[in-house]
């Protein structure tokens, strides 16, 4: 029984779990930094996906063809499942779902910034689909590898789903570009304004990423946010090139010496500004979730009720 | 698939992972899509379109749920109950021939060719209101397909059988809440009361036959919506007594000189659907999505 050990032996224990590249699961002792940070992480994590419905939900109604409506439909329906994993895997670390929600309403945790940003025309599906969904591949492929179990597990589905959506995005794209003058256009122009938010999603550089160092040593991170935007760009560039796009930075070109590509500075006080809560549409966002939990408080009453109805007419 | 590897997992070629196949050009292709024998072809299409449009826009109206629910599970139901509604209509539009597509007939239609139902376009309303037509709506459609599985037709026997699984959840769905709300708080049982109220008037134009069924009834083909009413009643009942509700006592939505949702007369509330259904493929109409 872990309840009997010292605490040293406990830490003792977890840090060699971690060091053998082995999992930490739910009953396991953890320190509570450990616990903390994770709770954190996958909290903003399902908060992100949870948020993100509303960027593509935008075009539910309006998609131009019943296929498109049905893919956009389920990739949405998606993400409202990966939120509901996500919500799990945190309460695995004893959190609350109904109090993580409440945390998210309250802005009192963070959701990824690039969905604070408009989707203006239906490229924009198909543009989220490839550069955003392809972005947070490539921040949540190593995390299958994460050293909590539950994290890394629900992980490994989401990643599948992700790779699909993206999928499916490109392709909408591909299909555009073959379409009319006007179209291509609607994926220039889309592709303008998603490439460095894009970019944004992987965090701030290295140099001023105040939680990475710890994260990586516990192996609940992989990677820095510099090396995941530079594996992002490099498989992205390709892909653009086949799309027939341009990405909006004059400095994008290839590095032969350092096998990669090169590209422009960051507009960080455009991240800080997002990240402060003044993005385009940050209080629409919240205001938006926040209306639909206050709107269900009734419906989620009446089934307790009834709930605890039952359960007395049965004992 | 390898997880250290974001591009190899992107690239990967695997179709089984694709929700509706690759190739989606036709989803009626492999069958036998002729005429059965006996059937009027116009005839026939205008019943396809009167089954699809009903999926198409209370699929429409489900959508608008679509980050809007009142928690996570039921936004994953009411987006699966749109999806379902969502295939059968395509399935239904496809099948309605006439040397037009799916998308032609969703987005290149006026209002007065649609041929749904006037129960499908009411507004979305609150989730009383949602839970009250899913009721009745697919409390009657499950009535309706399960007899159109008989069909003479085998691509409208097929779609009926598929869709017959679907709606049997669809039902259950909306009458476990419908028997939460009505048995739960004062609130939600004024909630749902009203949305039965406001669905009410618009349920006997379900079970009243147009014409067009009535001759495809005897071709064997379609299901006259009178032979219906017993079933629906009778479920219905079962329902609302275990919800503690009572059967609403409102009187019915009259018609335009009689004609209907399946004459192709709407409500003030189909227009604005259709606006916005439409927006984007009437802005580009020589566009390829």
């Amino acid at each position: 029984m872990t309840a009997t050990l010292p605490e040293q032996d406990l830490e003792r224990h977890f840090e060699r779990t971690i060091e053998h590249d082995q999992r930490i699961e739910p009953r396991d002792w953890v320190p509570e930094a450990y616990r903390k940070t994770l709770i954190r992480m996958i909290a903003q994590h399902a908060h992100s996906e949870i948020i993100g419905m509303q960027p593509e939900g935008n075009w539910i109604t309006r998609a131009p063809s019943l296929r498109r409506k049905a893919i956009l439909l389920a990739k949405v329906q998606d993400e409202a499942g990966h939120g509901l994993y996500l919500y799990s895997a945190a309460e695995t670390l004893g959190a609350d779902r109904a109090e993580l929600t409440d945390k998210l309403v309250n802005g009192r945790q963070k959701y990824s910034s690039i969905f604070n940003y408009p989707t203006l025309t239906f490229a924009d599906v198909g543009v989220i689909g490839w550069l955003v969904d392809g972005a947070a591949i490539c921040n949540q492929v190593p995390l299958c590898r994460s050293s909590y179990g539950p994290y890394a597990r629900a992980m490994i589905r989401i990643c599948k789903e992700e790779s699909f959506h993206q999928r499916q995005g490109y392709e909408l794209l591909m299909t555009m570009m073959r379409g009319t003058e006007r179209q291509r256009r609607m994926v220039q122009e889309a592709t303008d304004r998603w490439w460095w938010p894009s970019l944004m999603m992987f965090g701030p550089p290295d140099g001023d990423s105040p939680n990475t160092e710890q994260s990586m040593a516990w192996k609940i991170k992989r990677h820095t946010n510099d090396e995941l935007r530079q594996r992002f760009v490099d498989m992205s560039v390709p892909q653009a090139d086949a799309l027939g796009v341009t990405l909006p930075d004059e400095d994008l070109k290839w590095n032969a010496e350092r096998g990669h590509y090169d590209f422009g500075e960051i507009d960080w006080s455009e991240f800080k500004q997002v990240l402060a809560g003044n993005g385009p549409c940050n209080a629409e966002r919240v205001a938006h979730r926040r209306a639909a939990h206050d709107g269900g408080a009734w419906v989620r009453e009446a089934a307790a009720a009834h709930a605890a109805k039952i359960k007395e007419s049965v004992a | 698939m390898s997880f250290d590897n974001a591009y190899e997992a992107i690239t990967e070629e695997n179709s089984s992972r694709w929700a509706f196949g690759t190739g989606f050009e036709d989803p009626l292709s492999g069958m036998d899509t002729a005429v059965p024998s006996g059937v009027d072809a116009a005839d026939l299409t205008a019943y396809c379109l009167m089954l699809g449009d009903d999926a198409l826009i209370v699929s429409h109206r489900l959508q608008e749920w679509c980050t809007n629910a009142p928690e996570l599970e039921d936004e994953v139901a009411i987006a699966n109950i749109g999806l379902d509604l969502l295939g059968q209509a395509r399935l239904l539009l496809a099948r309605a021939g006439g040397g037009r597509g799916e998308d032609d007939y969703a987005f290149f239609r006026d209002e007065h060719e649609f041929r749904n139902v006037r129960l499908a376009e009411l507004p979305r309303g609150d989730f009383g209101k949602l839970i009250a037509r899913l009721l009745v709506f697919a409390t009657w459609r499950l009535a309706l397909l399960s007899r159109l599985a008989d069909s003479r037709d085998p691509v409208l026997s097929a779609i009926a059988a598929k869709g017959v699984k679907e709606v049997t959840y669809h039902r259950d769905y909306a009458a476990q809440w419908a028997v939460r709300l009505g048995d739960g708080t004062e609130y939600s049982r004024e909630r749902i009361r009203e949305g039965l109220e406001r669905v009410w008037p618009f349920v006997g134009e379900l079970f009243v036959p147009h014409e067009i069924e009535l001759r495809l009834t005897e071709a064997g083909v379609a299901v006259d919506p009178s032979t219906l009413r017993a079933e629906f009643d009778d479920v219905i009942a079962q329902v609302l007594a275990a919800a503690t509700l009572d059967v609403p006592d409102v009187a019915a939505r009259a018609g335009v000189a009689g004609r209907t949702g399946r004459d192709g007369v709407h409500t003030e509330a189909m227009g604005y659907l259709l606006a916005e259904l439409q927006s984007v493929a009437r802005a580009h109409p020589e566009g390829t999505w």
